[in-house]
């Protein structure tokens, strides 16, 4: 396990997690609500189509000047 | 930078700021501007001591807001370079005697009727009262980051902060940057930390044990020819002014290490 941090870089994954909590702090939501956010909007989305629950990605994203929401809900075929 | 008054700020405490105020505000001074530095950090001022001039001081920003004295009285002349003062905080008020309006006509004084070229305004650590006292008299701000994670998401808040503050120039220095551990891959690159808070660099400091030496000293190091952050803070200085100074390349390894910095300044070979 030691092994496999060494040969990630662990600036790269300061990285992620600056670029993840960052997104949350300028968006000024807490993970939890948006937890929340994504229970929400899949109960609404399984209204009208039967969704994957375990294949969902619901996210803040900046984008260039702005923060966009980003829902990925892949559909059961 | 177009500003003439500029706040040195981080959010996060111990980053560097005091040293940063002391040595760009002895370096711009060093250089020909006249200078005054100001401390904001009422109840726990340093200021002084970093600079060496702790036993000069008699009064205090907070007795130039109360009146208790005049501007003049307050400006403490440096001891080494002709052109820079300090005006420190008061070590024993508390921080409700700060006032954005009493800072900015302060700022205003010393640019229009005493005649400085440059104000640098040292924050205090914090989003609070003392951080918003001093922004509120700048135009311009030196963000001051190191390259780990508090200190980066604190200095994104700052950011925004001063943006919400209309403080137009917002510039980054990258301090305390340790070459040999951004080679192994275990410290943010100056290129990450630029790509994460998306605002423009003026400066790198690399870290150095003399800061410390010549802290012990009060002496600011950007006054001693002989070490790379002292060197860094003079070119900060000259990029303040409006002069292009290359990035040079940190540690031993003059390769690749900061290949990426030098694509990013258009230097690359």
């Amino acid at each position: 396990m030691f092994g496999w941090f060494q040969r990630k870089r662990s600036k790269d994954k300061l990285k992620e997690r600056l670029k993840l909590v960052l997104s949350y702090d300028r968006a000024k939501l807490t993970p939890g609500r948006m937890e929340d956010l994504k229970a929400e909007l899949l109960e609404v989305i399984a209204k009208y189509f039967p969704a994957e629950d375990s294949a969902y990605d619901v996210r803040v994203e900046q984008q260039g000047e702005r923060m966009v929401l980003i829902a990925n809900l892949p559909l059961e075929n | 930078m177009n500003a003439k008054a500029i706040v040195v700020t981080s959010g996060k405490g111990g980053v560097g700021k005091t040293t940063t105020t002391a040595n760009v505000g002895a370096a711009l001074a060093k250089q020909g501007e006249k200078v005054a530095v100001i401390d904001t950090d009422v109840g726990l001022r340093n200021l002084d001591v970093v600079m060496g001039l702790e036993g000069r001081v008699v009064y205090d920003l907070i007795d130039v807001f109360e009146g208790s004295c005049k501007l003049k009285q307050a400006l403490i002349r440096d001891k080494r370079v002709e052109n820079l003062h300090l005006i420190a905080a008061s070590q024993t008020k508390d921080k409700s005697a700060l006032s954005e309006a009493r800072m900015q006509e302060t700022v205003r004084m010393l640019l229009e009727d005493e005649g400085f070229d440059r104000v640098i305004i040292d924050s205090p650590a914090g989003i609070e009262s003392g951080f918003q006292t001093a922004a509120s008299a700048a135009e311009g701000a030196l963000v001051v980051v190191n390259p780990e994670v508090s200190s980066v998401r604190d200095a994104d808040r700052i950011i925004g902060l001063l943006e919400a503050r209309e403080v137009t120039e917002v510039r980054l220095i990258v301090n305390r940057l340790r070459p040999n551990m951004v080679e192994r891959g275990d410290m943010l690159e100056v290129d990450d930390v630029l790509e994460i808070l998306g605002i423009k660099l003026i400066g790198i400091v690399p870290e150095d044990e003399k800061i410390l030496v010549s802290t012990n000293l009060g002496s600011p190091a950007s006054l001693d020819e002989d070490n790379q952050a002292g060197e860094a803070f003079r070119s900060i200085a000259k990029r303040i002014r409006g002069e292009d100074v290359p990035y040079p390349s940190l540690g031993e390894d003059k390769g690749g290490l900061f290949g990426g910095l030098r694509r990013l300044f258009g230097g690359g070979r």
